[in-house]
């Protein structure tokens, strides 16, 4: 049997899930034993190069670019895992869902005690992405098969999902590592 | 890094990893395939300086730590920083800065070395012209396993530093308005301290790894996107490198003073942030040059460049050799931040393992009270709800909303912001007590 297959990604978040998967620390060296990174921050690969067995997701949906990565993550992959707060809730991003989109645009483009923008112009290029009136979890875009909680979900939790799923045995999750701050 | 080219003649890198961010690059190219325009896109846009309005002022150092994962500590300790001044603590108990400052140098630490081992080294190690498909970490992991292995754990031990300072790795929640909720106790103190010996030999030995690299390819590592820049960082009153407070000061890419000691809190004074169509962050600017030329490097380079000496012996002499390379002007190579990065983490090092050794980070003053100037201080009430909890840690739920902090505020705001932290400070009542275990509700 092959190695098998994980791909990953951050979307509108923090990086700090892909940071507590780092912190799985030595273990990292026995996991590129185990599996092959596919698309994913950690080894550059910027498209898919085939189906995937693995795909975790880091962060909400909130803009159009973030709808395209979520909906060719479940395209290409077998199992998909949300990983942390904002996958799973939408997190802290998603507490500007309380606010009307243009008012955040305003604050941070217009009003802010720093801004210089003489013509008064909100970042509109066909560049950047366009982003939606909220901050959506991915399960109310795609199915999602499981979840990891946790801000960050810690190392130890990250460990016990992926051997468990690499392994198949029945998976344990002791209090410390699923409880949070 | 893969590139795809369009029908338009553009070239688009997206995304752009290897950064700590997240970002988006595209190459517009002419009829003859010259550059025509090349841009460097942040791709990401939240809403922080919207939704955190509002909230209660205790809750920032744990929400605006959010912005980033990689570097949250950084965030964390400058958003508590503001809520100090908020409830008008101007002096944080010793056991209070230094657990901070232990927690900033963990956070270099580990973020250095990840930054250097984990996102640069694949192009050192393993050639800038490498096969994109092996230039990553777990490229280098395969070839040089012990190198990574070092990797590894030098940011595992600064991530234990957070851990033991901020009480997680990632997002803690020590920091505090008026101070810190927990000290460095004596068994996690020993543990750290059996293996800083290593860090420093490690720290050591990625310098001289790294200063190898550069020697050897000294044409391209000088000269590559090399161009002078103005550079800005905080330095201490005395001109002395800081990571954790200190003051403003920039200098031209000579090394001439633009503007020296500014408080931090007057940085809208001397720094604006111009709005462009084709990215979601601003583009800073140093407000007496303008837009065009105003612009600056931050970061390891811009600190080194910019500090008269370090307070750490290894660290201080290591940063006189770089100098050299600046020939009298600042070091303006931007292949020298990996150099000045290197410095630092071993300026980290050495810091660390001076505060294991300080008492005052088993000290139990752990937070200040509010000084309230100007309106006389409440008498002490009954704490209510959660505001129990906190007030137990020598914290008051109403501290620095009434009287003192207010002040403060219209001395560290711009005036056309005061209107709006007037109505903030309205909603910023207590919780009512809604009887015991039962949730909280805002008024």
């Amino acid at each position: 049997m092959g190695k098998v297959k994980v791909a990953t990604t951050a979307m509108t978040s923090c990086f700090g899930c892909h940071m507590s998967i780092l912190d799985i620390d030595e273990r990292l060296l026995d996991l590129i034993e185990l599996v092959e990174f596919d698309k994913s921050p950690i080894d550059d690969i910027k498209e898919f190069t085939g189906p995937v067995d693995v795909g975790i997701i880091e962060g909400g949906v909130s803009n159009d670019e973030n709808l395209e990565v979520i909906r060719s993550f479940r395209k290409h992959c077998k199992i998909l895992i949300s990983i942390g707060e904002c996958a799973i809730e939408g997190g802290i991003p998603a507490m500007r869902n309380a606010v009307p989109l243009k008012e955040c645009l305003e604050e941070a483009y217009l009003k802010g005690p720093t801004v210089y923008n003489p013509k008064g112009r909100i970042p509109d290029d066909p560049d950047i992405p366009m982003l939606m009136n909220k901050v959506y979890p991915v399960h109310e875009v795609v199915k999602v098969d499981y979840f990891m909680p946790g801000c960050p979900p810690p190392a130890d939790q990250i460990w016990a999902v992926l051997t468990a799923l690499l392994t198949g045995k029945p998976i344990e999750l002791p209090y410390e590592f699923i409880k949070k701050d | 890094m893969s590139a795809t080219k369009t029908k338009e003649r553009k070239i688009v890198i997206s995304p752009v990893t290897r950064v700590e961010g997240h970002g988006k690059v595209t190459i517009r190219l002419d009829e003859k395939g010259k550059v025509d325009q090349a841009r460097f896109h942040i791709v990401e846009f939240r809403g922080f300086e919207r939704f955190a309005q509002g909230r209660f002022y205790w809750e920032m150092p744990v929400i605006i730590q959010r912005l980033c994962g990689i570097c949250p500590v950084s965030h964390h300790l400058a958003a508590a920083k503001a809520t100090d001044l908020i409830v008008g603590v101007d002096q944080l108990s010793p056991t209070a800065e230094k657990m901070r400052r232990l927690m900033h140098l963990g956070q270099t630490f580990q973020s250095h070395a990840l930054h250097f081992f984990h996102l640069a080294s694949p192009d050192l190690l393993l050639g800038f012209d490498a096969d994109p498909k092996i230039r990553n970490v777990i490229g280098v992991a395969l070839k040089h396993p012990d190198l990574v292995k070092m990797a590894i754990l030098m940011r595992k031990y600064g991530q234990e530093v957070i851990k033991a300072t901020a009480g997680k790795k990632v997002h803690g929640t020590a920091a505090i308005p008026g101070g810190i909720n927990k000290n460095l106790s004596v068994p996690e103190r020993d543990e750290l301290k059996k293996d800083i010996g290593q860090m420093l030999e490690w720290s050591v030995a990625g310098l001289n790894l790294l200063k190898k690299f550069y020697h050897d390819d000294i044409k391209r590592m000088s000269g590559f996107a090399a161009f002078d820049s103005n550079h800005l960082s905080i330095v201490a009153p005395d001109g002395r490198f800081d990571l954790y407070d200190g003051n403003l000061r920039a200098k031209d890419a000579a090394g001439k003073l633009i503007f020296d000691q500014v408080k931090n809190a007057d940085y809208y004074k001397v720094i604006q942030e111009e709005v462009r169509s084709w990215s979601y962050m601003k583009f800073p600017f140093i407000k007496s040059l303008g837009p065009e030329k105003g612009w600056y490097r931050v970061g390891p380079l811009a600190r080194v460049n910019n500090c008269d000496y370090m307070d750490a012996p290894l660290a201080e002499k290591e940063r006189q050799e770089f100098m050299k390379l600046g020939e009298g002007r600042l070091v303006n190579a931007t292949m020298a931040y990996h150099w000045a990065r290197l410095i630092e983490l071993l300026y980290s090092a050495e810091k660390i393992q001076e505060l294991l050794n300080d008492k005052d980070l088993q000290g139990t003053e752990l937070v200040r009270e509010a000084r309230h100037r100007g309106h006389p201080r409440r008498d002490q009430q009954e704490p209510v709800g959660s505001g129990a909890r906190r007030a137990q840690e020598g914290h008051r739920p109403d501290a620095g909303v009434v009287g003192g902090g207010a002040q403060l505020i219209e001395e560290v705001l711009p005036r056309r912001h005061q209107a709006h932290v007037r109505l903030r400070r309205l909603r910023l009542q207590p919780p009512l007590h809604r009887g015991p275990g039962r949730p909280l509700r805002l008024v």
